[in-house]
């Protein structure tokens, strides 16, 4: 399966992949490659989604671009810089819960800021701010144990947002939660993403999700992930998942990824029967 | 602004019973009743009646002449004369040549001061104990150097039994409340180093990755993130050694460090008074469940955010 084609490198870019490897635990008996040679640019602004079979190397792929772990080959540039550990300008928002549980919400939200050595007048001035943005006002002096599901994802976001990011890196972020919650966080994410300007990367493996909300939807192959195809939508917000158009897109997703489950299941049942 | 409009404040399924909901103030009122009356009641209730049927079956044993008076005393015989048990509980200098035998403290002043003295070995070694022991865990995932140079001998330590280490406390302090004190600490130390780097181990990889993310430096992260991470696994670590403490302070005792509760256990071997071992021993129970019930009590305070999930077991 051939990948993207090489794309020449662009300042203006959010962000730049070229030619991205990742090898997971090399020189060990568990080595293995999660990721080869993907080449990928994502414009200011832009919204992305990555899709692909559980195990496709998505969620690492985020893991390189935010800096938290090392690329095997490969660069990726943001803004002219290259990566090369973790910075605010790319914040990851993760699966489960990551709040602070000992800090109240507001303490949470501002809590990169108090890293950065912001005082408490600034931190609270911030974390009200943002949590005006994402609906939680009255949430300001709460616990996390004391906020249903959605609400913590949501705190997660401003906490995210209050370090003003230029790319939001979002690892399965509604996954966890239930349909009717996933489609109003759906919503409300295409709301904050307007307001911040910032591009969003998001790892989904929901069809329906990727339609709803991205401008491109990148298909991985499984295991090691490279970049099957990317499929562009230019419908306007908010979709109607049931619209024509939609269907189409669903279905043309629905078979590129047919073949890499497919794919997935034949590796994983060889490896399972012993020969 | 569009969020507000497009996404409710959804306070409505918030958890249930948590503080983000309010409840009318007749229901309020009477779960703080619950809460703060009725369930320690309770639980002080079923902490007598477990007590009570031990004591049952042990006294009907002694009824029945399975369990002989002379070497199970059952409660009702060593608890009973509690003026008699007190006389034994010597605090100073009674025997020592020169000092009338009627001079010092009364019984029942003996008594607390015995156990005032064990308390205060205890508590004092606890403390030494988890401040070197939780820094120096903390070292040892911070600096790896330092972990290379000290990892290996406290895990080669670690399973050394504090019985061995009683003759170094004589070498080392003598005798008095040092090497009480040190036993203590030496027999907390090593394994509250290793839990301490396990609680380490086991803090959530996505906290400390958000903090890397928001730029914090290494100190930051260990200062913002994991400590306040490890705190209530440190908190059980401490309310475990607690009782590990409490059993080792009564071996540093017996050999001679003036008096305390394990002296007195020592004397009662030594002059065959099985009641005086149990009464000693009961002392030491209600001491240590005490203690332990504080512990806990602070650990509520402190650690507010750590969910309790005995009552998800009670539902199995």
């Amino acid at each position: 399966m051939a990948s993207e084609p090489f794309i020449p490198f662009s300042s203006k870019s959010s962000l730049t992949c070229r030619g991205l490897s990742k090898i997971w635990a090399v020189g060990t008996p568990r080595e293995h490659e999660a990721l080869r040679d993907i080449n990928i640019e994502i414009e200011p602004g832009e919204f992305v989604a990555f899709l692909g079979p559980s195990g496709c190397g998505k969620s690492t792929l985020l893991y390189l671009v935010a800096g938290l772990e090392p690329v095997t080959a490969g660069e990726i540039w943001s803004f002219d810089e290259r990566i090369a550990g973790p910075s605010p300008d790319r914040s990851l928002i993760f699966q489960e819960t990551s709040l602070f549980p000992w800090l109240t919400v507001w303490q949470n939200v501002s809590f990169g800021l108090g890293i950065r050595g912001a005082d408490n007048k600034e931190r609270r001035a911030v974390a009200r701010d943002t949590l005006q943005r994402v609906g939680l006002s009255a949430a300001f002096d709460k616990r996390p144990d004391e906020l249903s599901g959605g609400m913590r994802q949501r705190v997660a976001v401003a906490r995210a947002l209050a370090m003003r990011p230029k790319v939001l890196l979002m690892d399965e972020p509604f996954a966890a939660l239930d349909v009717q919650t996933r489609q109003r966080m759906q919503d409300f994410l295409l709301d904050v993403w307007r307001d911040s300007g910032a591009s969003i990367l998001f790892v989904t493996h929901h069809i329906d999700e990727a339609v709803a909300l991205a401008d491109r939807v990148v298909v991985f192959t499984a295991r090691p992930g490279r970049i099957k195809t990317i499929v562009s939508i230019d419908l306007p917000r908010p979709r109607n998942l049931f619209s024509p158009a939609c269907e189409r897109l669903r279905i043309e997703l629905t078979q590129h990824l047919q073949d890499e489950v497919n794919r997935a299941f034949a590796e994983q049942e060889a490896f399972a029967i012993p020969a | 602004m569009a969020t507000l409009a497009s996404v409710p404040t959804e306070v409505e399924d918030a958890v249930p019973g948590a503080g983000g909901v309010v409840l009318p103030p007749a229901q309020r009122r009477r779960s703080e009743f619950l809460a703060g009356v009725l369930l320690p009641a309770q639980r002080l209730l079923w902490a007598l009646l477990s007590i009570a049927m031990f004591t049952l079956i042990w006294e009907v044993c002694w009824l029945v002449g399975l369990a002989d008076p002379k070497l199970l005393p059952p409660p009702h015989i060593f608890l009973g004369d509690m003026a008699e048990q007190a006389k034994y509980f010597n605090t100073a200098t009674r025997w020592s040549i020169g000092v009338n035998p009627a001079d010092g403290p009364s019984p029942y002043q003996a008594v607390l001061i015995t156990i005032g003295a064990t308390t205060m070995r205890v508590l004092v070694g606890l403390m030494i104990a988890s401040v070197f022991a939780i820094s120096i865990g903390v070292l040892v995932r911070y600096f790896l150097l330092f972990e290379r140079l000290t990892l290996p001998t406290i895990t080669l330590l670690s399973p050394v039994s504090p019985i061995a280490w009683l003759p170094v406390a004589i070498f080392l302090f003598g005798i008095g409340n040092a090497p009480a004190i040190f036993m203590v600490v030496i027999a907390l130390f090593f394994h509250m180093v290793l839990a301490t780097i396990s609680q380490i181990d086991g803090v959530n990889r996505n906290l400390i990755n958000v903090a890397r993310t928001m730029g914090a430096s290494k100190w930051q992260t260990y200062a913002r993130v994991i400590i306040p991470a490890i705190l209530p696994g440190l908190l059980v670590v401490l309310r475990m050694n607690l009782f590990a403490a409490w059993m080792v302070v009564l071996v540093a005792e017996s050999t001679g460090v003036g008096y305390g509760l394990g002296q007195v256990i020592m004397m009662a071997r030594n002059t065959f008074n099985p009641s005086l071992v149990f009464f000693t021993i009961a002392l030491i129970g209600l001491l240590g469940f005490t203690f332990d019930l504080i512990l806990r009590l602070v650990q509520r305070r402190i650690l507010y955010w750590v969910p309790e999930t005995v009552g998800v077991l009670r539902g199995l």
